[in-house]
């Protein structure tokens, strides 16, 4: 192993502070015994405790779940289709055009986003609540669900499909059997970032919740308006611990997966005739 | 021992199982396939060789169904295949990649096709144990494809295209991407295939020599077209073109000039030199342009000019190259020619009777040589 010169050392150490140091602060004063977030006051569990008498927070939480599940389902389905079109659909007209505006809610401002489907929900006399959350999210989290499963599909051999036909599959048969299993883990990681995008999702949310439909990410932010509470820093370690949990989790996986197909690969060729 | 030769072209009642008629396939202004006709009878290994780009996957995609000619018409058993989609042909095609399904069982793989005919199970299952009996993949059933290696591969690719009997088989670059040895003994196999099934089969390759093994008839094919269609016999020994000569084999080709002498031509092939001589029955007219093409297998080389033969030419040996079982010598004739000469090494290296700057004779019969227009 190679050791650290000071130089690297250093800018490590500086570039993890920058990341975790906000985040390792918001969790020990979640265990803060004291009312006041600024005053160590010695350990204690109970706003986790409170946390879980609190109603309000608990419905914020189950809507987002809700909206989190509906939305990035939908833009799964959505935003295949769309990669799968753009990226065998052969040359038809306009078609960079096409894959250039699937890309371009990716940069456009979330606050402009918003504002937008806010005007169109009033147009057609949509009433904000779940479902324009839902709707809302769909729109934005398809594109970035469309970027990962078009990188996927360019990468796919296209003889894999054709063997299908081959085999007597009609064109949709061919996606479903082979097509469809083949980009399953893409698709599934489409999922997952457009679930963790409408979980964090606060501007578009704003502008597109009704007075029922309060997400998680709302609530916080006007409470937190109203002052930090222990509480919310509890809401938010639980959070975090989420999102950490299913980030190591998600990566062993995929690396035991590769691990145990590169070992059979390897015994494979050894075993052959 | 009467054996009936396998020759279905020759026979003037046979029907052939695919026609090409006058077929283009335009992509944008590139011309892959150009006014192509040829026919190709049932149980025929025809193999389509010639250099990447010359237009052979071309039309292969065409038959599988893959692409549709830009114009004139393919007909398969008689019947026009315009608009045909590959999943309603009854024709199978084993992929160069092998496109194996990866998340598909070799056994799965294999009854991917019939699953789809909606046999029942038993049947399913009956066949594909043929199946794996017949490319000795029987204990490889439940491994993924990532599980076996690149032979056991390309023989379950072979399995789930013969699966569903076809009446044709094509068959993409099928051994390109296996090493040398078995490449060779995979030729074999499939030939033995190709005879217990029955089946067409039409094989695109790049590899003369796999072609040549093979085949029962060989399309030499050069930018979208065919330039010669023969047994590989007939392609090796009566190439009909300069191209086709140099594309099989290894070839010496002497430009020259052709007059008419008794049953052949005389050719005049350097300023002052005795004419070669070469029986053909080719027709150039009283007196052309030709090339000459001989094999360097049909070229002698002696230390002293041999007493009674048509063609002598005197070189010296400039290199010698090794391969073994044979010896090819470099000669540099007079004029500054350079022939190839090649000899089988029936004796130990030591005992080499040539060696370089030799000075030798060159000599061959006059039906050894070819002649061409040039």
């Amino acid at each position: 192993m190679r050791r650290f010169s000071w130089f690297n050392a250093t800018s490590l150490t500086i570039g993890f502070l920058f990341l975790y140091l906000p985040m390792v602060i918001l969790i020990i004063y979640s265990f803060n015994e004291s009312k006041l977030v600024t005053v160590w006051a010695g350990f204690s569990t109970k706003w986790y405790g409170e946390l879980f008498q609190n109603q309000a927070f608990l419905d914020a939480a189950w809507v987002t779940v809700k909206v989190a599940v509906l939305s990035s389902t939908i833009a799964s389905v959505l935003g295949t289709m769309a990669a799968y079109v753009l990226v065998r659909g052969g040359r038809f007209r306009g078609r960079t055009l096409f894959s250039g505006m699937i890309y371009a809610p990716l940069v456009m401002p979330e606050v402009i986003t918003g504002l937008s489907l806010l005007l169109l929900f009033i147009g057609i006399g949509l009433d904000r609540g779940v479902l324009t959350i839902v709707l809302a999210h769909t729109t934005f989290s398809m594109c970035y669900v469309s970027v990962v499963v078009s990188s996927r599909l360019v990468s796919f051999d296209r003889s894999l499909e054709e063997a299908a036909l081959d085999l007597g599959c009609s064109p949709f048969e061919a996606f479903r059997l082979v097509t469809l299993p083949i980009i399953a883990p893409a698709v599934i990681s489409g999922w997952l970032l457009a679930f963790t995008l409408s979980l964090d999702d606060l501007v578009i949310a704003s502008f597109t919740a009704g007075p029922s439909s309060t997400t998680l990410p709302i609530k916080i932010f006007s409470a937190v308006r109203l002052g930090v509470s222990p509480e919310i820093n509890a809401l938010s370690t639980i959070m975090i611990s989420i999102v950490t949990v299913g980030v190591i989790s998600a990566s062993l996986l995929s690396k035991r997966a590769l691990v145990r197909q590169k070992r059979e690969e390897r015994a494979a060729e050894q075993t052959a005739d | 021992m009467a054996q009936t030769v396998f020759a279905p072209w020759l026979d003037a009642d046979e029907k052939p199982l695919i026609q090409f008629k006058n077929v283009t396939k335009r992509f944008g202004d590139f011309v892959a396939i150009d006014n192509l006709t040829q026919d190709i009878y049932a149980k025929e290994f025809f193999a389509l060789l010639g250099p990447s780009g010359c237009g052979k996957t071309t039309m292969m995609r065409m038959l599988g169904g893959f692409e549709t000619p830009t114009e004139g018409q393919i007909l398969i058993a008689g019947q026009d295949m315009k608009g045909v989609p590959p999943n309603k042909r009854a024709v199978n095609m084993m992929f160069q990649s092998y496109a194996l399904f990866p998340h598909l069982s070799v056994f799965e793989n294999i009854a991917f096709g019939l699953k789809r005919e909606g046999k029942p199970k038993p049947e399913i299952e009956a066949r594909v144990e043929e199946m794996l009996r017949l490319t000795r993949l029987t204990k490889f059933a439940k491994r993924k494809p990532h599980q076996i290696s690149g032979g056991q591969r390309q023989r379950v690719a072979l399995a789930r295209s013969l699966a569903k009997a076809p009446k044709l088989l094509l068959l993409d670059e099928p051994l390109g991407a296996l090493d040398k040895k078995l490449r060779q003994d995979t030729q074999f196999e499939l030939m033995d295939i190709q005879e217990k099934t029955g089946t067409t089969f039409v094989i695109v390759t790049h590899d003369q020599e796999e072609a040549m093994t093979v085949a029962s008839r060989v399309a030499v094919m050069d930018e979208g077209e065919i330039i010669q269609v023969a047994t590989p016999a007939d392609i090796y020994e009566r190439p009909n073109s300069i191209y086709v000569a140099d594309f099989i084999g290894d070839v010496n080709i002497l430009h020259g000039h052709a007059t008419r002498a008794d049953d052949g031509y005389d050719i005049a092939y350097a300023e002052g030199k005795a004419p070669l001589h070469a029986k053909t029955s080719n027709d150039l007219g009283a007196s052309a342009k030709c090339a000459l093409a001989i094999r360097p297998e049909k070229v002698s080389i002696t230390a002293k000019k041999p007493a009674k033969v048509t063609n002598a030419i005197k070189g010296k040996i400039i290199d010698i190259a090794y391969l073994g079982n044979l010896s090819t010598y470099h000669v540099e004739i007079e004029g500054g020619h350079m022939i190839k000469a090649q000899t089988a090494n029936t004796t130990r290296l030591e005992r080499r009777s040539f060696t370089w700057e030799d000075t030798v004779w060159l000599s061959w019969t006059d039906t050894a040589a070819i002649v061409l227009e040039g």
